[in-house]
């Protein structure tokens, strides 16, 4: 006699297939599947019969074709000689600057603004709270209209540099230059320059390289000795004072360096009309890294202050029995564990700061949307492949930015067992 | 034997004043401004902060000139001063509320505007009679009408297709319950397809109902960006609830499909994608397809918001413990009857603050339809300042449309505040 568990050993019916649910999942798929795979077949089908209709054929040559327009900020070097994919390139660098600049700022002032707005300091947290509420409720365009119209509207011009009793004068000691043009920092320059290494796409400065070298060594040490420190200390109790050891390895290679390379600075000057010398920051990328900034600072200090809250307040009486002053508690004990609630959050609003970038565009800063997307598709008429082309390398971008910072927060993750 | 003591009191004493140094303005001052070297510093450099801003913009405000019909005009009235001048908006107010609609038709968004407060009254506040959910049903369609002028059959029709699914799927229903699914779904696409065209026109000869037709390159300022943000945060968080419970399935190539959906829409700007409404939907559609800008815009808003939204959503299903997914199993529910009735509810519940901050972030991004044309109040900010009369006018501009924009945002925040309150179950 069969057992009550078995399974009725009926044979297949069709109609099992709608009604059993061991077989409904793998029918519904794929009905799904041949719904898409049609989707897909109708619009690849539409755009092969429009892109007929309009005489136009699919391919990406264009981007070896001569560009023929200017960049005005360029981290390589271009010409109007140079091809539509190195135009593309320089507008990648641009937007890819910009993005890491901003990230950089956004992280210090969110983290700032988020710890200040807990401060027990009743002015400061208020005014946080002003700060946070107001950037986060108001569009990030309208932000960055307006800081760019605080750079060309309230700076003083040029000419108001010139003259005995000047209307306005330089800061920082005669080093920077706010014009309603830019504003002109100081250029770092060598009397003994290594040159350039050529690597196939652009130039790489050697000097660069060789002070970057200099840093990574610098901190390799610092970490050396600090790790000495600390096992002295568990082993006796004292921890040898470091701090002169670490200044010494952290910036002694690099001035060595930057002496051995003649490093000074170029200082901008008021010639003619403009200023020449230093580097030249344009008001569109200043306006779009303070708006960039400050607002996308404002969520930062949210996820910051969570952070904060989700760690119980026994860690905090515990440090505070331990005798730790405020300061310290924030920095030792606090901080670390909020920290691995405020890194996923920091990667989606870094991933964020790199999508707004693409309002570059309100601004005219020459980013890759402004000039793949915007110029280049306009002169070659290739709209379709531009796009495409523009979507997958943000697609690339977000992927890559979330993929390293997976990889932190797995470093920094609470190891359970 | 009770012993009486004499030296023991049996009455309690009056409470005392706290002493002088503990209560009182002063110590609060000390306390929480001056507690220690940092704090001053801090607090004096806030005050000098508020100060040096204070300073500066108070007297902008308060010379600010309401009447004048140039810029020119108002320097005149200023006279070297420094002012705001703000008669810019009473100049132009109508115009960055309502861009290029025809004066004579403003009652037509506000009435819209007023009638959507109504639709949404019993949505979003449990005091109001259930009876008012009718209206919120057919308020599309009203606003649709109201909006774009033209006859009022047309989106009412296209509308009754829902009502004549759920019919199809009663009637069905005691037959086959597949069927009835089927039924349910052919109903609205027959009905579209074939019954919608002739009944609308029946209907029009018997009662026209038209309105002036209003075109949609005529839209712009708030109401364009209310238009985009409403449709789309409507139509959002339904798409979003469908790609979150897609991406949790087990049905691994319906998983895939939404995983795919999220992750691109979620790695490209807005701007690309709008940019694809704008350009790109000639390419990917029939041959002479052509319709409506505005729409095409917020089919793509909705489906930025609705991959962000399925990101909160999935969060909220995550953080349900197991237990509630294996009690819904263990009463014999199916996979819908579980949703809706265990998983969502409190899924939703715990995802209250993110699907707002998805919300108040599409209202936001509603300003990126200037980069395809369409005006909305920073582009109309522009438009106004390209007039001869107004060349020039940057700040009291930005200062009302921040401020709009502020009300609106952060309206929302205290709303999702509110709720959460409302709905919370726990008792702590």
């Amino acid at each position: 006699m069969a057992n009550a568990a078995d399974p009725p050993k009926d044979s297949f019916r069709l109609s099992m297939l709608v009604y059993d649910t061991r077989y409904r999942s793998i029918t519904i798929q794929i009905v799904a599947l041949f719904l898409f795979m049609g989707a897909a077949a109708w619009l690849v089908d539409n755009t092969i019969q429009n892109l007929r209709t309009l005489g136009k054929d699919f391919n990406f040559s264009f981007l070896w074709s001569r560009a023929g327009y200017d960049i005005n900020q360029r981290l390589v070097e271009y010409t109007n000689d140079s091809s539509h994919g190195r135009a593309m390139l320089v507008g990648l660098l641009n937007t890819l600057l910009l993005a890491f600049i901003s990230c950089v700022t956004a992280t210090i002032v969110g983290v700032l603004a988020g710890v200040a707005r807990l401060s027990k300091n009743w002015i400061v947290a208020r005014l946080m709270t002003i700060y946070v509420e107001a950037f986060r409720n108001i569009p990030l365009l309208l932000w960055i209209v307006v800081f760019f119209a605080v750079m060309t509207e309230s700076m003083p011009a040029p000419s108001a540099f010139r003259g005995d009793d000047p209307a306005a004068s330089m800061l920082l000691f005669d080093t920077v230059a706010v014009t309603n043009r830019g504003v002109y920092v100081p250029e770092p320059l060598f009397y003994r320059s290594l040159g350039d290494i050529d690597l196939g796409i652009f130039l790489v400065s050697l000097d660069l390289i060789a002070i970057v070298a200099a840093l990574v060594q610098g901190f390799y040490v610092n970490r050396a000795i600090v790790g000495r420190a600390t096992r002295i200390q568990e082993a006796t109790g004292i921890r040898p004072t470091t701090w002169w050891q670490s200044i010494l390895a952290l910036f002694g290679p690099v001035i060595a360096v930057l002496v051995a390379l003649g490093f000074h600075l170029g200082y901008p000057e008021l010639k003619g009309f403009n200023f020449t010398g230093g580097t030249h920051l344009r008001n569109s990328l200043i306006a779009l890294w303070a708006a960039l900034t400050i607002y996308t600072g404002a969520f930062i200090a949210e996820n910051v202050r969570a952070g904060i809250l989700a760690i119980s307040r026994g860690q905090t009486e515990a440090a505070f029995a331990l005798g730790m002053r405020p300061g310290r508690t924030m920095s030792l004990v606090i901080l670390p564990q909020a920290l691995r609630v405020i890194i996923p959050p920091l990667i989606s609003q870094y991933l964020n700061i790199t999508k707004n970038t693409s309002l570059a565009l309100a601004v005219g800063y020459m980013d890759l949307r402004s000039t793949l997307d915007g110029i280049t598709i306009n002169q070659t008429g290739r709209e379709l492949e531009g796009m495409l082309l523009m979507m997958l390398i943000y697609l690339l971008i977000s992927l890559t930015i979330s993929a390293a910072m997976n990889v932190y927060n797995r470093s920094v993750k609470l190891k359970e067992r | 034997m009770a012993q009486e003591y004499s030296y023991v009191r049996t009455e309690m004493l009056p409470e005392q004043e706290p002493p002088s140094n503990a209560v009182g303005a002063l110590v609060w001052v000390r306390e929480n401004l001056f507690s220690g070297p940092l704090n001053t510093i801090l607090t004096l450099a806030s005050l000098a902060a508020v100060w040096w801003i204070l300073s500066h913009l108070s007297g902008w405000f308060l010379n600010s000139v309401w009447q004048a019909g140039s810029l020119a005009e108002c320097r005149e009235i200023l006279d070297g001063a420094t002012g705001a001048c703000f008669a810019v908006i009473t100049d132009r107010w109508e115009q960055l509320l309502y861009g290029f609609y025809p004066s004579d038709a403003y009652w037509r968004p506000n009435l819209a505007l007023l009638l959507m407060l109504v639709a949404l009254a019993p949505v979003l506040f449990p005091g109001v009679p259930r009876k008012l959910f009718w209206f919120s049903a057919i308020y599309p369609a009203l606003a649709f009408w109201l909006l774009w002028g033209g006859s009022i059959w047309p989106p009412l029709v296209v509308l009754a297709a829902f009502p004549l699914g759920f019919i199809a799927y009663r009637l069905v229903e005691p037959i086959n319950g597949i069927l009835a699914t089927l039924a349910a779904l052919a109903a609205p696409i027959l009905w579209w397809f074939l019954l919608a065209g002739p009944v609308g026109g029946v209907l029009a000869g018997i009662l026209p109902g038209t309105l002036e037709p209003v075109a949609s390159d005529l839209f712009g300022g708030f109401m364009l960006s209310i238009i985009i943000g409403v449709t789309g945060i409507a139509l959002s968080l339904p798409l979003g609830i469908l790609l979150a419970l897609g991406r949790q399935s087990d049905l691994i190539f319906l998983k895939t499909i939404c995983v795919g959906f999220i992750e691109f829409i979620r790695g490209v700007p807005l701007i690309t994608l709008l940019f694809t409404a704008s350009l790109l939907l000639n390419y990917f559609l029939p041959p002479g397809t052509n319709f409506d800008i505005i729409l095409r815009v917020v089919i793509m808003v909705t489906f930025f918001a609705a991959a962000y939204m399925a990101e909160v959503i999935r969060g909220g299903l995550a953080a349900l413990p197991r237990g509630q997914y294996e009690a819904a199993d263990a009463l014999g529910l199916d996979y819908w009857k579980a949703q809706r009735l265990i998983i969502l509810p409190q899924a939703l519940k715990i995802s209250i603050p993110g699907i707002v901050n998805t919300f108040i972030g599409l209202f936001k991004d509603t300003t990126l339809v200037v980069f395809i044309g369409l005006l909305d109040p920073i582009g109309l900010s522009n438009a106004i300042r390209a007039t001869t009369e107004w060349n020039g006018v940057y700040w009291e501009l930005f200062v009302f449309i921040g401020l709009c924009f502020f009300i609106f945002c952060f309206g929302m925040s205290r709303y999702s505040m509110y709720l959460e309150r409302r709905l919370k179950t726990d008792h702590r």
